[in-house]
Formats: C-alpha cells, sequence, structure tokens
C-alpha cells in the first residue's frame, strides 16, 4: 500500500476520533459522584452520545485560526494606537460609550469564562465538555483584547482607569454584575440555557451588533476590530447554546417545563440588561446606526420568531415577557439615558443633553412616544442647563430586587405610570419593576434575598473606605461614596460639556490638524 | 418561511465567499453595512468549498469560515465541503 | 418554589431591617412625575413625624420640578402599596403603620408633569 492511498477522514469522524471517543466512563469512583451537579436541576439525560457537535474544531484548527485572529487583531490595535485613531471618532461624547463598556461588560467576559471552565468540568458528556472549554477560553480573551484595545483610551481620557474594582461597587454595575452572579451561580443546565442559549444565541445581536457597528460608524477602528474579532468567537458560542437546549429537550419531555421556565427568565433578564444598550444606541452615539427599536425588530422580533417558530415541534413557547418588551422597545432607550443623566454625579462617565437635531431623529425613530413623553423632559433640562441649573438628582432611588435597575420602568399601559410590584416573604417585603422579575424572585426567593443592592448597601454604611467616620459632624455620604468607588470627582462625572475630555480631544484634534 | 442569515466582516477574502453564496443560493438577500455583509436567506443556506475555492485559486478549508464569521441564525451542519444553516419550520 | 440546590439553601436577607442602624427604609414615588426617574429611597428612624418627610425631605427630593412649588398638600391623596393610605402627619412612621420597606405613592391631582407629558 502506497503512502497516498490513505483515505482521508471526514471532518466528524476526525472530531469525533479527537474528541469525545477519548472519554470514559470512570471506574474507581461512581460517575455521579464525579459529577455532583448533574441531577439536582431536575434535567435527565439518558444518552450523552447523542449531542451532536457543532463547529468540529480540533485543538489543532482551534489554535491556528484563533492564533490567526490575534495576530490581525493586534496589528491594528498597535496601528490604532501608533496613529493617535483615537483622534479620528466623530466626536469625544463617543469615548463615553466605550467607558460603559470596559466597565459593564468586560468583566462579564471573565464571569462567562469562569461559567464555562466550571460547567465544563460539571457535564459527564464529551461533546459539551469540548465546546464549553473552547468557549471558556474565548471568554477569557474576550476580556483580555477588550482590556488591551481599550487600555489605549485609557492614556488619554477619564473613567478607564479603574473597571475592575468598580464592577463590585458601583451602582448601575450591580445589574450586569448581579446577571452573570444569578447565571454563575445556577446549576450547569441552567447556565447553559441562561448564557449558551439565551444571551450567546437570542440576544447577543443586540449587544454586539449595536457596540460594533457604531464603532464603525463613529471611527473607532480599535472597538470595531475587538468587537468583530470577539463575535467571530461567537458563532460558535450561538451554536453551542442552541445545541445545548435541542438536546436537552430531546433527550426527555419532562425537561420541558424546566427549560421553558429558564427561557422564560433569561429572556427577561437579557433585555433589563440589555436597557443600558438602547440608551447607548439612542443617546450615545454622534452619528447613529439605527434606533433600539429597528434593532430589537430585527434582531430580537424577527430572528427570535424564526427560532421559536422552529423551537415550537418541542413545545417550547417563545418567551411570556415577548409582548411587554414589544412596548418597552419605545421608550426604554429614553427612560434609560434619563435615568444616568440625572444620576450623572454619581457614574464615572459623561453625560449630556440631546442636540436638538438628535431630539428630532428621536421624534422620527420613536413616532408613537418620543415627543409626547420624553421630548419635554429633555427641553427642561437643557434650558436649565443653559440657566446654570443642571439637574442632577441627588436622591438615592429604589431598587428592582431582581435586575437591580432603579424601578424607572412604567406600566405597559401607561407610559406616565412607574410599574410597581412586590412580595412579601417571611418577614420582609421586596420590590419589583416588573410581572416577570416578580415572577422570578417567587420562584426563587431564597437567592434573591441575598441580592447586594447599591442603594441599600450605602444606607448599611458599607460603602465607604475604611479610614472613614459616617458619625462624624457635617459628613456627607455621597462624596464618600464615589471616593469608595474610585470615581474622581469633577473629573470622571458631570456632565460632557466642560469636561477634561472634551478639552482635551478638542486641543489634542486641533494640534494634529484634524479639524 | 423564516430566514437564516449569516454576517461576514468585510475584507479581500469574504468577497469571494460571498461570491460563491449569492452563486449557490439564488433567494438570498446580500446587505451591506459598515465593516460587515449580511447574507439573508428564506429557510435554508449552503456555502460550499469548491464554489469558494474556484474563486479564489487557492485550497480554503471551511473551518477558516470562523477567522471572518459575525454572527448567525438558524441550525448549523457543517462537513468538509459544505457549512449550511436551516429552520425546520 | 423553593431554590433548587445541593445542599440546604438557606441564608439571612441582605436588607433585614436590623442592619440599617436603628432606621427602617421607605420609599417614595410622586406619581406622573417620571421626571424623577424611580421612586427615592431612604433610611429614617421609625420615630420621624410624617409631616417632617412632607415638610424636610421633599423640598431637597422634588423641588427641582417647577410643579413643586404648586402641590397643595391638602388635597393630595397617598397610596400604600397600591391601597389607599391616609397619613397623619403629625404620627411617626411607625404610629402611621409605615414599616421598614413600605412603599408609598402621592398623587398630586391637576398636576400633570412637564408640559402634561407626565414627566
Amino acid at each position: 500500500m502506497s503512502m497516498t492511498d490513505h483515505q482521508r477522514l471526514g471532518l466528524k469522524e476526525r472530531y469525533a476520533l479527537m474528541t469525545r471517543d477519548l472519554a470514559w466512563d470512570t471506574t474507581y469512583q461512581p460517575m455521579d459522584k464525579v459529577f455532583p451537579m448533574v441531577h439536582y436541576e431536575g434535567i435527565k439525560i439518558h444518552d450523552w452520545d447523542q449531542w451532536s457537535d457543532p463547529f468540529r474544531m480540533t485543538m489543532e484548527a482551534y489554535w491556528k485560526y484563533q492564533a490567526e485572529k490575534e495576530r490581525k487583531l493586534y496589528a491594528i490595535i498597535d496601528a490604532f494606537a501608533q496613529n493617535n485613531g483615537h483622534l479620528g471618532v466623530t466626536d469625544a461624547r463617543y469615548i463615553n460609550t466605550l467607558k460603559l463598556f470596559l466597565t459593564g461588560i468586560s468583566p462579564l467576559e471573565y464571569m462567562a469564562h469562569r461559567g464555562f471552565t466550571h460547567v465544563g468540568r460539571q457535564l459527564p458528556g464529551a461533546g459539551p465538555r469540548v465546546a464549553c472549554l473552547m468557549q471558556a477560553l474565548d471568554e477569557i480573551r474576550h476580556a483580555q483584547t477588550q482590556v488591551h484595545s481599550m487600555s489605549n483610551y485609557n492614556k488619554y481620557y477619564n473613567g478607564f482607569h479603574d473597571f475592575a474594582h468598580m464592577i463590585e461597587r458601583v451602582w448601575y454595575l450591580s445589574v450586569p454584575r448581579s446577571f452573570f452572579d444569578d447565571a454563575y451561580t445556577a446549576g450547569p443546565f441552567e447556565f447553559m440555557i441562561a448564557i449558551g442559549f439565551s444571551f450567546e444565541y437570542v440576544l447577543t445581536n443586540l449587544l454586539f451588533v449595536p457596540f460594533i457597528s457604531g464603532a464603525a460608524y463613529n471611527g473607532d477602528m480599535g472597538a470595531m476590530t475587538f468587537g468583530f474579532s470577539a463575535q467571530s468567537d461567537e458563532a460558535r458560542h450561538m451554536t453551542l447554546g442552541l445545541e445545548s437546549i435541542k438536546f436537552m429537550l430531546e433527550q426527555d419531555p419532562d425537561n420541558l417545563p424546566i427549560v421553558q421556565r429558564w427561557i422564560d427568565k433569561w429572556t427577561w433578564r437579557g433585555t433589563r440588561v440589555l436597557a443600558i444598550v438602547a440608551m447607548m444606541m439612542d443617546y450615545m452615539l454622534p452619528k447613529k446606526v439605527m434606533s433600539w427599536k429597528e434593532a430589537w425588530e430585527i434582531y430580537f422580533e424577527q430572528n427570535g420568531s424564526a427560532l421559536f417558530n422552529d423551537l415550537a415541534r418541542y413545545g417550547i413557547t417563545p418567551p411570556k415577557c415577548i409582548e411587554w418588551a414589544a412596548v418597552d422597545k419605545e421608550h426604554i432607550s429614553h427612560q434609560a439615558w434619563a435615568t444616568l443623566y440625572q444620576y450623572g454625579a454619581a457614574a464615572p462617565f459623561h453625560t449630556w443633553s440631546p442636540t436638538p437635531e438628535e431630539l428630532d431623529w428621536l421624534s422620527e425613530k420613536y413616532p408613537n412616544t418620543f415627543d409626547k413623553y420624553y421630548r419635554p423632559r429633555y427641553e427642561y433640562w437643557a434650558e436649565q442647563h443653559k440657566a446654570g441649573n443642571r439637574f442632577y438628582n441627588t436622591t438615592l432611588p429604589m431598587l428592582c430586587q431582581v435586575c437591580q435597575i432603579p424601578m424607572l420602568f412604567t406600566e405597559p399601559t401607561d407610559p406616565t405610570q412607574i410599574c410597581y410590584r412586590e412580595s412579601d416573604y417571611k418577614e420582609d417585603k421586596y420590590h419589583f419593576c416588573s410581572d416577570f422579575c416578580k415572577e422570578i424572585f417567587d420562584n426563587e426567593p431564597e437567592k434573591y434575598v441575598q441580592a447586594w443592592l447599591p442603594v441599600h448597601q450605602i444606607y448599611q454604611g458599607n460603602c465607604f473606605n475604611p479610614d472613614v467616620d459616617p458619625t462624624a459632624p457635617g459628613f456627607e455620604p455621597l462624596p464618600a461614596v464615589l471616593d469608595y468607588y474610585h470615581l474622581a470627582a469633577g473629573r470622571d462625572n458631570l456632565d460632557f460639556e466642560g469636561s477634561e475630555d472634551q478639552k482635551n480631544f478638542a486641543a489634542w484634534r486641533n494640534l494634529a490638524g484634524r479639524d | 418561511m423564516s430566514n437564516v442569515f449569516i454576517a461576514f466582516q468585510r475584507n479581500e477574502e469574504t468577497r469571494d465567499i460571498v461570491d460563491a453564496i449569492v452563486e449557490d443560493n439564488p433567494a438570498a438577500h446580500v446587505d451591506l453595512q459598515p465593516a460587515m455583509v449580511k447574507i439573508d436567506a428564506p429557510g435554508h443556506l449552503v456555502i460550499k468549498r469548491q464554489s469558494i475555492e474556484d474563486r479564489m485559486g487557492r485550497t480554503f478549508d471551511l473551518q477558516e469560515l470562523q477567522v471572518h464569521l459575525i454572527t448567525l441564525s438558524g441550525h448549523l451542519d457543517e462537513n468538509d465541503d459544505e457549512f449550511s444553516l436551516s429552520w425546520a419550520n | 418554589m423553593a431554590t433548587k440546590a445541593i445542599a440546604d439553601y438557606r441564608f439571612p436577607p441582605a436588607d433585614s431591617q436590623d442592619k440599617f442602624h436603628g432606621a427602617q427604609l421607605l420609599y417614595v414615588g410622586w406619581d406622573h412625575h417620571t421626571m424623577f426617574c424611580a421612586p427615592f429611597c431612604w433610611p429614617f428612624p421609625p420615630e420621624m413625624r410624617f409631616g417632617d418627610l412632607v415638610e424636610d425631605v421633599f423640598p431637597g427630593a422634588f423641588g427641582y420640578h417647577p410643579e413643586f412649588a404648586r402641590i397643595d398638600w391638602a388635597t393630595t391623596t397617598w397610596l400604600k402599596s397600591g391601597a389607599p393610605f391616609v397619613p397623619d402627619f403629625d404620627k411617626s412612621l411607625a404610629g402611621n403603620g409605615l414599616r421598614h420597606k413600605d412603599v408609598l405613592r402621592f398623587v398630586t391631582p391637576g398636576l400633570h408633569g412637564l408640559s402634561g407629558s407626565g414627566a
């Protein structure tokens, strides 16, 4: 037999030989002891071999393609930095979107890494284990590439300096943080539905496409590059999420109600977290990509309906929150920006009044809601700012126990009425922004009574530096909280107008002859 | 029928990939956006290695698509020769 | 419904009243004035006089709104957890039946927010 007569194995066979065919069941200890988390959620798996691996990558292919992505990415980051690419963005207000990203999203990439590492250890099936391993590597790669990309901005602009410290302390960051804490402390199957499916499949486009397209439209090659580089891994993540749900549903009909409850819960939790992206798209991009409403319609309503039509054959119904979310899509960006605007003294990024042209764009994109409910406040605030009386709300807000967002959302039937829901559990009362956050609490109250709510923690005295004495006469708690956040008051916060970022950007652009 | 879609970064290599997809999927619709190209198709979309190789003038491993891919929608199946997306309903 | 867990899963609530140094939390929202993006949250001593809340605390919290100065407190109605509530301004919070983490809303007839928008 000559050397050239060997028949090449197909992709599926090569992959199977290099992954699941290498696995064996343990003998010194029973499998259930080695994998102690596989039963407690009530999910029944009869045959792990039925798992169908999407993206059949062996390590050789993985390293080859990831290395190519890394080489390209860092070449572009270097070029961007060397060329003072940051001066090419449309205007310096845009840079605040990156502060939001670094403080609110990059830490979640790291937690995703930890989550997939954990789940990869806990699942007995070789197929999902390999996919989780690769995803765990991808996620820490994302965290690191984002930090590298944004370190360039940190040299020139404020608010990028302490994201790892801020994620555990700053009030609005408890929103993304608690989202991931909830997923990470759930069991391995719930984690796969929460993150692998609901976040990575259903909702991911709503996070990345706005940020990356926003970067592209606004001249930010650095962010656009890391965004695309991360997204190229996302396709594998999406297929892992979709395969997870199919597999669970095909293994046992008893899994259906559990999976359905998780889809309902996590679609809602993800929708709430995305309020920050909605606000970013509609208010923080000098050059707009599309409205949040449009993005929701394309990436959630249309794409989501294709997905749920497909899953209907298993008995899955679209998440309960879809109708409420369809009403909310015309409101939440305005409500969220209004919130960060008025609490702008306490956030390590700048906020500002939309220009008259921007208000007109919002009127055009939101014909049913903007002029009626939101334009009056934005015009009033702009007027007041001009008169030297810019609105800074200095009283702390009520938060939702579950999503941890201030109770800023309104009744679907009345956008002038804050939505109040509550539950009594044991000796205490708990409050929620919506029916869905209330339902999430009522299903697992023991989990959510432990929530670290920033406003309550401040009032308990837990948000001061160790050397601070709150009982001293004339003690001002809010500046002490900003110190605890490592937020430099007067520099990192307040309005974009008059900020150091604004002055520096203008001066440097002028010097570079790029006006 | 629901659409499947796939989106790539716009670069020299994806020009050939997109051309191959359009030829092999007559019902596909191409949407050009800054730095990104999105291709929608009703129900099913197939990417053929051979079609790409014919255009690129070199051998191409379908797994190389990963370097350029941004996002996709639909159930995925891949082998050495084809990469396809589909919805059952 | 119980939280599924691999071991006994019971933990003290993070926000029980004993953690607030003698205070209790109170939430208050001004209906149809969503310019204040959310209801407010404060820690108050249970013995605090209800009227002090309205006379001393509200101006700093709600005073930025141009309609605040026009509120007629005599015709203002209140809700506690969505049910009608009639506060006695001279009694304490506790004396008014207000417990830790209760929520109040006040409704000011005739005042509908900036340009009547509910903001």
